[in-house]
């Protein structure tokens, strides 16, 4: 096999290529020991932010459980997208089961290796925003209730885009989706409904609560190995953008989950027991515009005359954001 | 040793000695007494390594379930008609995956109208998901089929439902002879899964499978079920030669030889039914039961040969499908050769209500007289029928007809 040196560049973005750290800070998926969990040839679209996502989650938390690790998937893309028998993008131990049942089933993964004298080994479930805030949220509530020992994921792209790109409780206000149009008054996805996962998660004071994005995978995979350093129930909030339900070019993904972070509209934070212990601090701050304009899932708030009464609202939700999580970068 | 206990707390004592891995557990009538026991008995050490999972939902009852089968775990569950609905996707799915999941169901009547009382209505609504179905006659019975389901189960890697009626079993007290632990361990070989979540060995499970691959995947299922109708009756000849009780099998014959006419049924009712046979066979008349064990796989080469030489058949049974009649004398009749008997059904015992033995004699003279219907409810109160029918023909707003027949019943309109 040859060998081509690959160079990094500064982006622009404050991010920096491993090659500028030093070993000890680079990512997991700097390193040629990497489990590789979620392996090349599977049928994600290009750009995908969940494939993004699962891959640094996952070999993070093999590195930081030494290999031991059963993965407990929900259905959805990721599980479709990764099993197209006979091929399987996975290295690691996987099941899955049902849509709304990936937390129970990894409860019972856990319940059976704590019972065969083998809790060395650690589960992780995951699923979209569809199977954890919605289909799966009773059995997710359960497994934070009993503090089970799992580490549950959730690859939140904001609607059901595996369906065709339907709403979700996870998909934002005015965002068009087939089940949200961008018809009439109030086009696209009301505002003031919607559920907020990690806070939920929170008010089950479990030990650990992180949000994330795929703009920032060394905090995604620093999360995951904190996540990894409790016993009980964890749980972790990927924002993964999906070129297909937004309405993005595939090379935008990094670049809107960064906006997402920066204009305040997705929050990036941590919790133990129910208490903030830590924030990523906006570094160059940006309205909401500058997010929501790349996404066709929100052309509607821009075209002819627009409708900056909805654009305003929405930049009230990030402001919202900021202040409650204390956001704001450091010369503000 | 003969000891005088609930059929639950039989039942919890048999499972305990199957060694399960993970009991999982969300409460419902009647199926409670059965995991509260197991919980006591995993709480105070007795059963370790053993978890215990007080779920949230049946959904999540059978989701935790099939991830600790799964991982390789022996898995124990117990629920009864809403609970079985209410989890029935993942009845499906662990069936799907292949995993022996053993679950009791307290077979208890569905609702709307609620119900708390047995009928067969729940385990009815799952036949066709790929589990073998057990129905139990007694107590005893109840206890033993357990041990022989986690046996069936794991080495068929399909997932076994032991039925015992609700309420009339399992709160019943009665003689049990409780199985020697020595004899469940030789008995019953340590769990050795075909495909298990193992870190040092991954692979993946539950895939999807298109058209090109589906049929076969299923029809393979399906031959597990016909590989059970072999190891079933094996399974129970091995137990009665350790115990020496004829619990399980397929089929459970009774006074058959030179029957002219004989009553088919599961499950408790069966014992009513032989007392009416033997008082009918006192008075010189040629009658028998058939008590289907064995109703997933449904054994219908045995029951074809058990019903050989009847002239008529009657299928007494706690269920029926809405706008079509009997469920197992569906089955029944599949078994019966097209030249063969004429086959009633009576719909009995719905929601709990009463099966004497006046009223199986009954049956058996309107059969003899040849005025039983093809299918028929037994004692079903036609006057209050009738009366809310009328109410329904006079006034579009009717209301609530559950509501309107308790009324009837309660002031007079009722039958009896």
């Amino acid at each position: 096999m040859t060998e081509t040196r690959v160079h990094f560049y500064q982006v622009g973005s404050f991010a920096v290529g491993n090659r500028l750290l030093s070993d000890a800070d680079r990512t997991v998926q700097a390193s040629p020991e990497r489990t590789n969990s979620l392996d090349a040839g599977h049928r994600a679209c290009q750009g995908c932010g969940e494939a993004l996502g699962a891959r640094y989650a996952l070999d993070a938390a093999m590195r930081a459980t030494g290999g031991r690790l059963v993965a407990v998937n929900a259905t959805g893309c990721l599980e479709v997208f990764s099993t197209p028998f006979p091929e399987t993008s996975w290295r690691i131990a996987w099941l899955h089961s049902l849509f709304g049942n990936a937390p129970a089933v990894a409860t019972g993964v856990a319940a059976a290796m704590r019972a065969k004298g083998r809790d060395d080994v650690r589960v992780v479930g995951q699923a979209g925003d569809g199977g954890t805030v919605d289909i799966g949220f009773g059995t997710l509530s359960g497994l934070f209730e009993r503090n089970d020992d799992v580490l549950f994921i959730c690859y939140d792209n904001e609607g059901y885009m595996n369906t065709g790109v339907q709403r979700s409780a996870a998909t934002p206000p005015t965002a068009r989706t087939a089940t949200s149009e961008a018809l009439g008054a109030d086009p696209g996805n009301v505002f003031g409904q919607g559920k907020d996962l990690p806070r939920l998660a929170m008010a089950h004071d479990i030990p650990y609560v992180a949000t994330a994005t795929v703009a920032d995978l060394h905090d995604l995979e620093r999360k995951v190995e904190r996540a990894m350093t409790f016993r009980g129930a964890r749980y972790l909030h990927v924002l993964v953008p999906c070129p297909l339900g937004w309405g993005a070019a595939s090379a935008d993904t990094v670049r809107l989950a960064r906006l997402a972070a920066e204009s305040g509209f997705f929050p990036v934070f941590e919790a133990e027991h129910g208490v903030v212990t830590g924030v990523r601090r906006i570094r160059r701050r940006v309205g909401v515009e500058e997010y929501l304009r790349p996404q066709r899932r929100f052309a509607h708030l821009f075209a002819g005359e627009g409708r900056p009464d909805l654009v305003a609202r929405l930049q009230a939700l990030a402001d919202a954001n900021i202040q409650r999580y204390g956001l704001a970068p450091e010369e503000e | 040793m003969l000891q005088q206990l609930e059929g639950s707390r039989a039942v919890a004592e048999t499972v305990a000695r199957c060694r399960p891995e993970v009991v999982c557990a969300y409460p419902i009538s009647p199926q409670t007494h059965i995991i509260e026991a197991l919980g006591a008995m995993v709480k105070d050490g007795r059963l370790a390594p053993c978890e215990f999972i007080n779920v949230e939902s049946e959904y999540a009852a059978m989701s935790v379930s099939i991830g600790a089968s799964a991982a390789g775990a022996r898995t124990y569950t117990a629920t009864a008609s809403q609970g079985l609905l209410f989890m029935i996707e993942a009845v499906y799915n662990a069936a799907g995956l292949g995993l022996p999941v053993v679950m009791t169901l307290a077979n208890r009547a569905i609702g709307a109208p609620i119900n708390i009382w047995n009928d067969h209505s729940d385990a009815m609504a799952v036949r066709d998901a790929g589990w073998i179905q057990l129905f139990a006659e007694t107590n005893q019975e109840a206890a033993d089929l357990h041990v022989q389901a986690f046996r069936l189960a794991e080495a068929l890697s399909v997932p076994v439902m032991v039925c015992m009626d609700g309420f009339i079993l399992t709160h019943a007290v009665e003689a049990v002879d409780l199985i020697d632990q020595a004899v469940v361990d030789s008995f019953l070989p340590p769990y050795e899964p075909r495909q298990v979540l193992d870190p040092d060995d991954p692979v993946s499970i539950g895939a999807m499978v298109g058209p090109e691959a589906f049929e076969e995947v299923r029809y393979l299922a399906h031959l597990r079920q016909l590989d059970a109708l072999e190891l079933i009756p094996s399974v129970a000849e091995e137990f009665a030669a350790l115990t020496g009780r004829a619990s399980g099998g397929l089929l459970h014959p009774y006074r058959l030889e030179d029957a002219e006419t004989v009553i088919v049924a599961m499950g408790s009712v069966l014992g009513t039914i032989k007392d009416a046979v033997d008082a009918r066979r006192e008075a010189g008349e040629r009658v028998g039961v058939l008590g289907v064990a064995a109703f997933r796989p449904f054994p219908i080469a045995a029951v074809a040969d058990a019903l050989h030489g009847a002239r008529r058949v009657i299928v007494v049974e706690k269920a029926f499908s809405l706008g079509m009649g009997g469920v197992l004398a569906t089955d029944v009749a599949t078994a019966s050769p097209a030249s063969g008997p004429d086959l009633a059904t009576v719909v009995a015992g719905l929601g709990g209500r009463p099966i004497t033995r006046r009223d199986v004699e009954g049956v058996l003279e309107r059969s003899a007289r040849g005025t039983l219907p093809r299918l028929s409810f037994l004692n079903l109160d036609e006057d209050v029928v009738a009366r809310e029918r009328a109410r329904m023909a006079a006034s579009r707003r009717s209301g609530p007809f559950a509501e309107n027949v308790l009324r009837d019943v309660a002031t007079g309109g009722a039958r009896r």
